[in-house]
């Protein structure tokens, strides 16, 4: 039992950080994916913004500016508003934004009509109660739900764009332009000639602004997975500490046998050494078929998070568990091989 | 030749604030090849003796030498090697390891003196029929009775040829068949094969089957 529960433990430590990694790894390649949807090849974005962060300070006029150039067949400026930490909408011209991308698909209701009309993708409506057509929804203004598209455009909340500019005091304003060419591989040429004329302007292919979502673009996500690593070490660390510190206290007598036969400390620690491998071994690999039981049940209960399953993560978090074990069998292996043979023959 | 040496051996342990004099002067000869018993009255200095000569604790003062190795000189990895290559423990509760067959018992006191092939000499296999215990050697110790458990525990304390086998009590967990069986078994192995034993017990019946009685009290020998 002693031992199933200290496998158990490394699994849950192992699932622990296999999970975060996924998950971080699952929502940027998210967002990666919806920004590629738009269907756009370059993105202009204001000079304050920062990471893959937007304000709506650029004016409205720049599009047409940007429509007027060559290889430029469409543009079209999105408004951003954040509501909280995990939820902003999108303000589009309606028209525009599905000429891009290929279209919203309505899985249910319609897409907006009304000034107030809210369009949420399959995932956003799913994490919040199942949300339906016609649902209002408070973001600091009453929305109403007008319809559900499919996830991968863009974003996961629409309202139109005028609508938004005015309530949020942005009239004339957008936070990003994004450009379709009539051919792909003018991208680089067209995106030159726009930071040519827009200088102090953010201009990137959407290639270049998908390679941000990455956990080493958002320093909180790296060091937030380095907390939970520290903690998934503690844990492990700590059950299998106290694991073969019960183990060697049940086998006293046995240690006292081997001493009686010869064993040196080295022979003794060796022992326990090699058990807290297999341990850390089998409690990996039970950690990592957990990983498949969290994503299912991340699928279920919490879509917004997609969790990627990370093999090249498998090596570095067998390293941190055998780590972990070693260290916290450290003492109980140098209290056993620093028992006295006599006492611990005696022991019963 | 003299396997073991004893002169003016004394051991003094702490307990508490009280200092215990286990041993007060202990003289002691024990030629090699002969079959020794050391009987005496609980706390006459009998274990200590054995834990002493058997390399499990220091002793305080005095001089001890087995197969000419001095122990009063022994640093603690050198008194691990003492128990590794020249002495071998026979106990009186058997202190086989429970999850190992009767073999690996055997064999892992092999792999500590740093054999780690299957194959074991003549000798040995020879000491294994004198036992009698072939049979039972791929059973682990709960299958086995407290007289195949005894011999089992003798064949590991042998398995390294040891100069000295110290059997402490090693017939007190056992019946009278099995202790006559037992007790027949390190006589063949002392006879037959020149083991030098040297055996503690509280039974005069057991002492009888030693070459030689030796008589301890209040930590010296008295007879």
């Amino acid at each position: 039992m002693r031992t199933l529960l200290s496998v158990f433990a490394i699994g849950v430590e192992v699932t622990l950080i296999l999970t975060l990694v996924g998950v971080s790894r699952g929502v940027l390649s998210d967002m990666a994916s919806r920004s590629r949807g738009t269907g756009a090849d370059i993105l202009v974005r204001a000079p304050e913004s920062a990471g893959f962060s937007f304000s709506y300070t650029m004016p409205e006029k720049l599009v047409g500016f940007i429509r007027a150039k060559p290889h430029v067949a469409m543009a079209t400026g999105t408004f951003v508003k954040s509501i909280d930490s995990f939820n902003s909408i999108t303000g589009i011209h309606l028209d525009e934004f599905n000429a891009m991308s290929g279209g919203l698909k309505v899985i249910k209701g319609r897409l907006f009509q009304g000034p107030d009309d809210l369009v949420v993708d399959e995932i956003f409506a799913k994490q919040h109660h199942n949300l339906q057509p016609g649902d209002p929804i408070d973001f600091g203004h009453t929305w109403r739900i007008s319809g559900i598209v499919e996830q991968g455009k863009l974003s996961r909340t629409f309202a139109d764009i005028g609508r938004m500019q005015e309530l949020y005091s942005g009239n004339g304003l957008v936070s990003a332009i994004y450009i379709k060419l009539d051919n792909s591989a003018n991208t680089d040429a067209v995106k030159a000639a726009l930071q040519k004329d827009l200088p102090t302007y953010k201009v990137d292919s959407i290639e270049e602004f998908v390679s941000l979502f990455s956990t080493n673009s958002v320093p909180y996500i790296e060091a937030f997975t380095k907390v939970v690593i520290g903690i998934a070490v503690l844990i492990g660390f700590l059950v299998v500490c106290l694991s073969m510190y019960t183990a060697v206290l049940e086998r006293t007598r046995e240690i006292g046998i081997l001493k009686a036969l010869g064993a040196s400390p080295g022979y003794i620690v060796g022992i326990l050494l090699r058990e807290t491998v297999m341990l850390a071994l089998v409690g990996t690999a039970i950690g990592i078929l957990m990983t498949y039981g969290t994503r299912s049940l991340l699928g279920m209960f919490a879509v917004s998070f997609p969790q990627e399953i990370v093999p090249d993560w498998y090596l570095p978090v067998a390293g941190i568990a055998l780590t972990g074990a070693i260290v916290g069998t450290l003492y109980p292996a140098l209290r056993a091989a620093r028992q006295d043979a006599i006492e611990a023959l005696a022991y019963d | 030749m003299t396997n073991v040496v004893a002169q003016s051996l004394t051991k003094t342990y702490r307990v508490g604030e009280i200092e215990v004099h286990a041993l007060r002067g202990v003289d002691l000869k024990i030629e090699a090849g002969e079959f020794v018993a050391i009987v005496g009255p609980s706390g006459s200095g009998k274990s200590t003796l054995f834990n002493i000569l058997g390399g499990l604790t220091p002793p305080t003062s005095g001089t001890v030498l087995i197969d000419g190795r001095d122990l009063i000189k022994m640093s603690e990895s050198d008194r691990t090697l003492l128990r590794k290559t020249t002495v071998g423990f026979v106990f009186q509760k058997y202190n086989l390891l429970p999850t190992l067959t009767g073999g690996d018992n055997i064999e892992i006191a092999r792999h500590i003196a740093g054999h780690n092939g299957k194959e074991r000499d003549p000798q040995f296999e020879e000491i294994l029929k004198l036992l009698g215990i072939s049979s039972r050697l791929h059973h682990k110790p709960r299958a086995l009775s407290g007289g195949e458990q005894q011999r089992i525990a003798i064949a590991r304390a042998l398995v390294n040829h040891p100069a000295l086998l110290l059997a402490d009590e090693p017939t007190g967990n056992l019946d009278t068949e099995n202790s006559t069986a037992v007790l027949s078994v390190l006589q063949g192995l002392n006879k037959r094969l020149g083991q030098t034993i040297l055996m503690i017990t509280h039974n005069p019946e057991a002492a009888a089957y030693a070459d030689r009685t030796v008589t301890m009290r209040d930590g010296r020998i008295v007879n």
